[in-house]
Order: C-alpha cells, then sequence, then structure tokens
C-alpha cells in the first residue's frame, strides 16, 4: 500500500474504518437544516454545498448546527441508503455523536491540522476511528 | 467508563435486553466524549416522530418495545409532525399518519407520557437547581441549563429513550461544572420589545459563536426578561450556535454577577448588540418573489401569553384571502386558549391552530410546499426561520405585529 499523500490527526473518532470522496464544507452542517432526507442533497437554499449529494460521501464540516433531529435522521438515511460514509467535524455536539453512534456511522471530532490544508472536495480519503487518522489517498481528477 | 453494581447489572442484563442495549449505547456515546461515570435522571423529554425516525426508527421503536422496554423516571414527548385533526387538509400522508399512531401507542407502551409539546419548560416539569434531566429538543436543554440551573445535554431521541430506561446519562458536557461557565460575554444595550428581537438577538450570537460549549454570558440589559423572551433567545442561540447553555447576569441563577458567570474563565469575545445590529438582522433578510402568503407562529409553541397577544393582535381583523396563517402550541396551551376565548378570535380571523406539533417538523412539508407555491415564509421567530431552510423556504423574521400585519394585508415589507 502506497503512503498516503496527507494526513489529519482527530480528537475523538467512533465507528468502522471507511474510504470515500471528500465533501469539503466551510459551513456548518444539521440533517435537518440543510439536507433534503429523501434524497440525499444538500437542499437549504444558500448553503456552500447547495446541491450535492452527500451520499456514500466523507463529509467534512467545521461544526455542528442544531439540532436534535440528527439522533434519529442518520439512522433514517442509513434506512433509505443515501447516509454518508463518515462524519468529520472540526466542533460537533452530543446529538450528531448520538445519532451516529445510534446509526453505526463513523464520527470524528477535532482535527489537526485544517483540512483545508490538506484535503479538497473529490479527493479520496480513508478514515481510520481507531487509529484517530484521516488520510488522503488520492486526489482529485 | 466506571459502572456501580446496578449499571454493572444493567449490562448484565439482569433487568432485560432492551435495557442492556440502552446502556450499553448509552457507554458507546459516553465513552467518545470521555466520561467517566454515569448520572441519575429525574426527567427525561424525548423527540420521537415518524417525519424524523422514518421507518428504521419506528421499526426499532417497535422492537425494543417488545423486548419489555419501560421508562423508569418521568418521560415526556417533544412535539410531534401530524395533528391528526387537520391531517387530510394539509396534505399529510395518510399512511404515516398511521405510523404516527403506532409511534404514539408504542412510547405509551413504555411508559412514556405523550405530552406533545416543545414547551415542556413552560407547561410540564419546570426542574430546580442542579437538578439532571436528559431533554430534547435544544430549545428545551438551553432553557433547562440557563434559566433552571439544571442540567442536561442535547439528548436524542434514541440517548433520551435509553436515559428513560436506565434512569441515568452519562456525565459530560453541561453536567460537568466546567463547561458551564461563561465563555465570552454579550453587552445588550438593545430595546428588545418584541419577541422576534430576542430571536434576533440569539442568531447574532449563536451564528459568530457556532460551538456547543460556547456560553455566551449577556449583561446590561434594560430590564428583566419574561420567560417568552428568554424562550425565544434560548431557541435561536442553540438554533443557530448549538449552544447548550447561556448565563445573564443577575437574572439566570448562575450568574449573580459577571464574574461569577465567567468562573474564572478570560472572555474570549465581548459582544455588544444595540438596536442598530437588530434592524440590521431584519434588513438582512431577502424579499425573494416578494410572497407574503405563508406567516407562522411556531418553534417554539406558543404559551397561553403569546395566545393572548396573538389574539388581540388577530381580533377584529381577517387573514389576506389565499394566504395561510399557523399557530402551533401543545393540547394543554390550546385548551385554556378555548376556555378563555384567544383560539376562537384566532379562528374567526383565518389563523389554523395546530396541536401538538411544530411547523417546521411538519409531515410531509415540501410537498405541502410546492402543492401551495409558497416561496416565502413569514414569522416572528428566528428559530425557525433558521430551521426549515432544507425545505427549500426563503424565510423572513419580522416582528409579532407586523407579521399579523403582513398575514392581513398580504404585503411583505
Amino acid at each position: 500500500m502506497s503512503a498516503p499523500l496527507a494526513t489529519l490527526r482527530v480528537q475523538r473518532a467512533f465507528g468502522p474504518v471507511v474510504e470515500g470522496e471528500a465533501v469539503v464544507s466551510d459551513e456548518g452542517f444539521s440533517p435537518r437544516y440543510d439536507l433534503d432526507r429523501w434524497t440525499g442533497l444538500i437542499s437549504k437554499p444558500g448553503h456552500k454545498l447547495e446541491g450535492v449529494n452527500i451520499k456514500d460521501k466523507i463529509c467534512f464540516s467545521p461544526t455542528a448546527k442544531g439540532g436534535i433531529a440528527a439522533g434519529w435522521a442518520y439512522y433514517d438515511i442509513k434506512w433509505k441508503k443515501i447516509a454518508p460514509k463518515a462524519l468529520i467535524f472540526g466542533v460537533t455536539n452530543p446529538v450528531m455523536v448520538q445519532g451516529a453512534l445510534f446509526a453505526d456511522m463513523t464520527i470524528t471530532e477535532g482535527w489537526e491540522p485544517h483540512p483545508r490544508e490538506v484535503v479538497r472536495t473529490g479527493d479520496w480519503v480513508r478514515v481510520d476511528p481507531a487509529r484517530k487518522l484521516i488520510e488522503v489517498l488520492k486526489r482529485a481528477p | 467508563m466506571e459502572l456501580n453494581a446496578e449499571e454493572k447489572a444493567m449490562l448484565a442484563g439482569e433487568r432485560g435486553e432492551a435495557v442492556k442495549k440502552a446502556i450499553e449505547y448509552q457507554m458507546e456515546v459516553g465513552n467518545f466524549w470521555g466520561a467517566k461515570r454515569f448520572v441519575p435522571v429525574t426527567n427525561v423529554h424525548m423527540m420521537g416522530d415518524i417525519e424524523v425516525m422514518g421507518d428504521g426508527g419506528l421499526g426499532f421503536l417497535e422492537e425494543t418495545a417488545r423486548l419489555g422496554a419501560r421508562c423508569v423516571v418521568g418521560t415526556t414527548t417533544n412535539a410531534r409532525c401530524i395533528d391528526f385533526t387537520h391531517c387530510k387538509h394539509l396534505g399529510q400522508d395518510e399512511g404515516e399518519a398511521v405510523k404516527e399512531k403506532r409511534i404514539i401507542a408504542t412510547l405509551q407502551k413504555m411508559n412514556v407520557v405523550t405530552t406533545d409539546t416543545c414547551i415542556n419548560y413552560q407547561t410540564v416539569y419546570q426542574p430546580h437547581l442542579g437538578e439532571r434531566v436528559a431533554w430534547g429538543d435544544t430549545g428545551t436543554v438551553i432553557y433547562a441549563n440557563s434559566v433552571f440551573g439544571a442540567r442536561s445535554n442535547f439528548e436524542s431521541g434514541p440517548a433520551a429513550l435509553s436515559a428513560g430506561l436506565t434512569g441515568r446519562t452519562p456525565a459530560y458536557g453541561f453536567h460537568l461544572d466546567e463547561h458551564r461557565k461563561g465563555t465570552f460575554t454579550v453587552e445588550v444595550t438593545a430595546r428588545l420589545d418584541d419577541l422576534a428581537d430576542w430571536g434576533a438577538v440569539g442568531k447574532l450570537v449563536g451564528e459568530s459563536h457556532q460551538s456547543y460549549y460556547a456560553v455566551p454570558v449577556f449583561h446590561g440589559l434594560q430590564r428583566a426578561p419574561q420567560a417568552d423572551e428568554l424562550k425565544q433567545l434560548g431557541a435561536a442561540l442553540a438554533s443557530y450556535g448549538s449552544m447548550g447553555m447561556f448565563h445573564m447576569v443577575g437574572v439566570t441563577p448562575e450568574a449573580p454577577s459577571l464574574e461569577a458567570a465567567l468562573g474564572g474563565n478570560r472572555p474570549t469575545d465581548a459582544m455588544r448588540i444595540g438596536d442598530a445590529e437588530i434592524e440590521a438582522v431584519y434588513r438582512g433578510y431577502k424579499m425573494g418573489d416578494g410572497d407574503a402568503r405563508l406567516v407562522v407562529f411556531s418553534g417554539p409553541q406558543q404559551s397561553i401569553f403569546e395566545m393572548k397577544a396573538l389574539a388581540e393582535l388577530f381580533d377584529g381583523r381577517k387573514v389576506k384571502e389565499g394566504s395561510s396563517v399557523f399557530v402551533t402550541t401543545n393540547n394543554e396551551v390550546l385548551s385554556q386558549s378555548r376556555k378563555l376565548g384567544y383560539a376562537q378570535k384566532l379562528e374567526a380571523a383565518g389563523v389554523t391552530i395546530l396541536e401538538g406539533v411544530c411547523f417546521y417538523i411538519l409531515q410531509n412539508l415540501s410537498p405541502m410546499r410546492v402543492a401551495n407555491k409558497w416561496t416565502n415564509m413569514v414569522s416572528n421567530s428566528a428559530k425557525i426561520v433558521n430551521i426549515i431552510g432544507a425545505h427549500r423556504f426563503n424565510t423572513i423574521l419580522r416582528r409579532t405585529a407586523d407579521c399579523v400585519e403582513i398575514a392581513c394585508t398580504g404585503v411583505l415589507k
């Protein structure tokens, strides 16, 4: 296996090792506020990722927004097969964690360095919660 | 996590499979946050409706009930997504309404009191200083922590239900003294004459300091706030900032002084909010295509005083033909409003009062928006204008009397 192109350390992490395409946002995220939970599209008008589908993606967000709904919502969108593979937060809140754990979805909090410096949307990344590590494996074409 | 004998017994399955699964899940959550132990809770408030949990969540709930789950502390429910009286009129799915009834029946079987309210802190249960509870939605949590001085984290539906089953929650976040101290200050010199102004403060502070662990300390206010004003402020802080706690010097129980509220923390910021900043919030909303046909008083549900104020504003007036005005509240407030004549005044004006729901979580809301060709939504709630975006409304915050004017004239200002 070739060496990763870049790595990020995370502070807290849960879930299985997952790989997928990164979606890097400068805006916070909530499945209630921002997501069409029937299609997987970011639907909030004006959201920096408006129109992006997060199904099977590794989603990087600086913060969590709101919101108690995430507790059921991640389980729901996983049931509907439109869930992201992992949620990578700079700062998150308990509901995002409770929801991700309930859905057995990978989630992390805290990062070093800031993803803006090492990951771009479309890059292929691996999230390894046990090692508290995110590796960039391939650059976006 | 360190477990006591009772918790070890739960983990060993001595109180049944449902409790075993619940405490295992709570331990995973606790481990993520570095919790060292559990703390007992005396009250639980949980969200559980078909719009948010979907078929997967309903399946989980019914399986949990089948395992013999039964809440061991007082457990109530948050606002839900269907008012069965208005379901057909609103164009909600009959099949989903049937599922919603299954959820209610399943929760009742598990010893949950289905109050269907997001203002439990005004009408159902008022915890005392230091009391540990496990509440959701976020507006209930920030009110509990800040105004009552109780202790709760944001507890999602599955997390709150687990707390109801085990009678405890992991000790992290706002259960710990270190996270309850103020982290920055906000001097408020604005007049704040309307509920929407308080929400605007929450928007300004929350949006600029998004973090669950950011705890603003408000000071300098010109008068003591009322409960509904603190409700709007808290709901907006939780919504825009994902915040779970604030202090208000001389008002909230853990803030007898600015110094006490900060608890030795050096504030990371010192904001000032005056009338100019509040007016700028109102000016900041885009008017979209000018559509003024949807006005909503919801998020959180209305208190009896809000119902009274709205009844007075709508008294003798009519909602503009072609417009829709929705008020949401809980059964208790609506019953009182009928007894006192407030509800009749609102309905005579053409306002639709929905019971036990909140507008932004209504089942089928996106198709409802499309069917009615609504593009804008006007409200006096800063929270709801933030939270409803996923349904692709353009939202506009206005003061209460202005909302009523827009509702009755159809003119957006």
